[in-house]
């Protein structure tokens, strides 16, 4: 198994699918001739040509419509958005369009494209650069929305979501992109709106996806000194969201803490939060913890920024919370 | 040497009697399938908003027959006509309109929402400007696939001050994407007249700003339509580059059937009426000597049975169960719609 990057595992993915169908291209802004602005993309356009890995104008909304009408032409469309903040002004493309499209047609149409985007903070960044929004695309049906938090992850679910015959809106994190892991070789493909149990523990569950799962890792060692053993649930899907393994982790550990890096409030813990509740609520033995993002716009400050992101000791707290332990 | 009676109109004769006869029968079978869908809607067959094209016929019967089987075009939410013309059979438009599952869209997209894939009818959107940035995204598609196809982009005066407008007209251009923009100006964004709301009164002149061929057309002669959707058209596939046309039209019913038209006059509806295209064609042909009003009382016979089958078709056709329908085809494959 070959330890890579985050990164390198997208770009596999992507270079390994081009490879495979005619039919796969790429579009997005500074893709191509500049490697792509978080270097994804990189030697892709050198490999591939332009016919097949495309540099577009700064138009967002129009990158992304141009994908759907693509995508209902037949070919499957990789769309790249520089970040999760720019997608807002392709909302409409995503949402009314992308998402709307199969349904409002009778069935009659379908949309096979990936609108990957980046999301995440921590890099002073400020306001506009740092934000967490999956939550705005993981509430639209007919979207598939996932958040991979490792590189062979990145890489299995990138290479499930391009030859989906859905809209899959893939978020990545700025922050992930360095970080390592093993990837196995050969074809690797991770299925679509299924959890993923990154830790076994008995005494709580740490739920999580993308980036705050490595801190529900960090936290899960540092529990494990004290004779805690938590269980690390890794999202992945966050639409459709796999109730079955959220439901069976709470079975085993009676405890649950959930976390996110975005607003908690209506946030992706908010969901995590109610699917426990409903699916689960007779084995809770204690109010589970939300654990998110401070709710401010991201400030620049180094300090201050980083008050605003969850931190593993946070996580830590809140395992020994609902477990009745002493911090 | 005989003296030919008749009055010459050197357009016409560019075109021959079938073909011009034709162009009356759809624009006829397009008018009576209107207004017998406003007749549905007061009786509550017809549900939601409904956006008639009365008085737009010329506009689109003559910029779609210049298309060819195989050419894609995509609308917006007054395209009833746009997808009968392109080749959807009414039975099933009307189906959709009454939420029937022999619709278009299974019932469940309505006045607003028509498609059919076979026909390449891309299908109307309801969202202002929307569509065209998915009409680039197919020519894009087409010119992947060394295609020649044109896509044509279907959208009213509005749509030009929208960003999407902009943005797909740039891409289309950097690209050299064979889309056919065809701006039907009816000189009204709901209630707002062109003036009130857009810097530039000639949309075509827009297009002129990204270098794309632009002209303006009279949207309410069918054949100068047709003519210049050619020339276009042509062009498109010739040179691979987009094209713009905008063509200058009239709707004679408000934006919707809750519109109480304040914002214009009565005596200027009126005016725009005795320049209307159906009429006006109708006089072009008897001065030609090409048709005669028998010609024309066939054509309403036969729209009127065609109208007639279309409400029957749709009346006959079951509604949607929702046991059956609701959750079906919000994804492809087996992914649930929820986790609940």
């Amino acid at each position: 198994m070959a330890v890579i990057t985050y990164r390198e595992a997208l770009n596999h993915a992507l270079r390994e699918e081009l490879q495979r169908d005619d039919n796969v291209m790429l579009m997005g802004e500074d893709i191509g001739v500049f490697d792509g602005s978080f270097k994804v993309t990189q030697g892709l356009y050198k490999e591939f040509g332009e016919k097949r890995v495309k540099d577009t104008p700064i138009s967002e909304d129009t990158i992304v419509g141009a994908g759907v009408g693509a995508a209902l032409a037949g070919l499957r469309p990789v769309v790249e958005i520089m970040t999760i903040n720019f997608s807002l002004l392709a909302t409409d493309q995503v949402v009314n369009h992308a998402a709307k499209i199969r349904y409002m047609f009778g069935g009659h149409a379908t949309v096979p494209m990936v609108i990957r985007m980046p999301g995440g903070g921590g890099h002073q960044l400020g306001a506009q650069h740092s934000q967490s929004l999956e939550v705005w695309y993981a509430n639209i049906p007919g979207l598939v929305v996932v958040a991979p938090a490792t590189p062979a992850d990145a890489k299995g679910l990138l290479k499930t979501s391009i030859r989906d015959d859905n809209p899959v809106v893939f978020i990545e994190n700025e922050g992930l992109y360095n970080t390592k892991g093993e990837v196995p070789e050969g074809e690797l493909l991770t299925p679509l709106g299924q959890a993923d149990v990154k830790r076994q523990g008995k005494d709580v569950s740490l739920v999580s996806h993308s980036r705050m799962v490595l801190l529900c890792l960090e936290a899960a060692e540092e529990l494990a000194k004290e004779g805690i053993e938590a269980e690390v649930v890794d999202l992945r899907s966050l639409r459709p969201l796999d109730a079955a393994t959220l439901r069976k982790s709470i079975e085993k550990t009676n405890h649950a803490v959930v976390v996110e890096e975005g607003w908690g409030s209506y946030g992706i813990t908010a969901e995590t939060a109610a699917t426990i509740y409903e699916a689960a609520f007779d084995f809770l033995d204690a109010p589970l913890v939300r654990i998110s993002g401070v709710e401010v716009p991201m400030p620049y400050a180094k300090r201050m920024e980083q008050a605003c992101i969850p931190t593993v000791q946070q996580i830590v707290a809140g395992a020994k919370k609902t477990l009745g332990k002493a911090a | 040497m005989a003296i030919d009676t008749k009055q010459q109109d050197p357009a016409l004769t560019a075109h021959s009697r079938d073909e011009l006869l034709a162009l009356h029968r759809l624009m006829l079978l397009n008018r009576r399938f209107e207004e017998k869908v406003g007749e549905m809607y007061t009786r509550a067959k017809v549900g939601g908003f409904l956006h008639l094209n009365i008085g737009e016929e010329a506009t689109f019967v003559g910029a779609i027959k210049a298309l060819r089987p195989g050419d894609y075009v995509y609308s917006t939410y007054r395209e009833h006509g746009h997808a009968i013309s392109h080749g959807v059979d009414p039975k099933r438009v009307m189906a959709e309109l009454f939420g029937r599952v022999d619709g278009t869209s299974r019932g469940r997209g309505g006045s607003m929402h028509l498609f059919d894939a076979d026909q390449r009818f891309m299908g109307g959107y309801a969202i202002v400007a929307g569509s065209i940035a998915l009409a680039v995204g197919t020519a894009l598609a087409v010119q992947y696939r060394g295609g020649d196809e044109v896509v044509m982009s279907m959208f009213g005066d509005g749509a030009t001050n929208n960003g999407t407008f902009h943005e797909s007209l740039n891409l289309a251009k950097v690209w050299h994407l064979p889309v056919l923009f065809l701006c039907g100006n009816n000189q009204y964004g709901m209630g707002s007249a062109v003036d009130r709301v857009s810097a530039v009164h000639e949309m075509y002149r827009k297009a002129q700003g990204y270098d794309i061929p632009a002209e303006k057309v009279d949207g309410m002669d069918v054949i100068a339509v047709l003519d210049a959707t050619t020339r276009a058209v042509k062009h498109i596939r010739e040179e691979k580059t987009p094209y713009f046309l905008e063509a200058v039209t009239y709707r004679y019913r408000g934006h919707s059937m809750a519109d109480p038209q304040v914002y214009r006059t009565k005596e200027e509806v009126e005016e725009w009426r005795k320049r209307d295209a159906i009429e006006g064609f109708r006089h072009r042909l008897r001065e030609a000597g090409l048709a005669s009003d028998e010609d024309f009382d066939a054509h309403e016979r036969e729209v009127e049975g065609i109208v007639q089958e279309a409400v029957d078709y749709a009346d006959a056709s079951p509604e949607p169960e929702p046991s059956e329908e609701l959750e079906r085809d919000v994804y492809v494959g087996d992914l649930p719609v929820t986790w609940r």
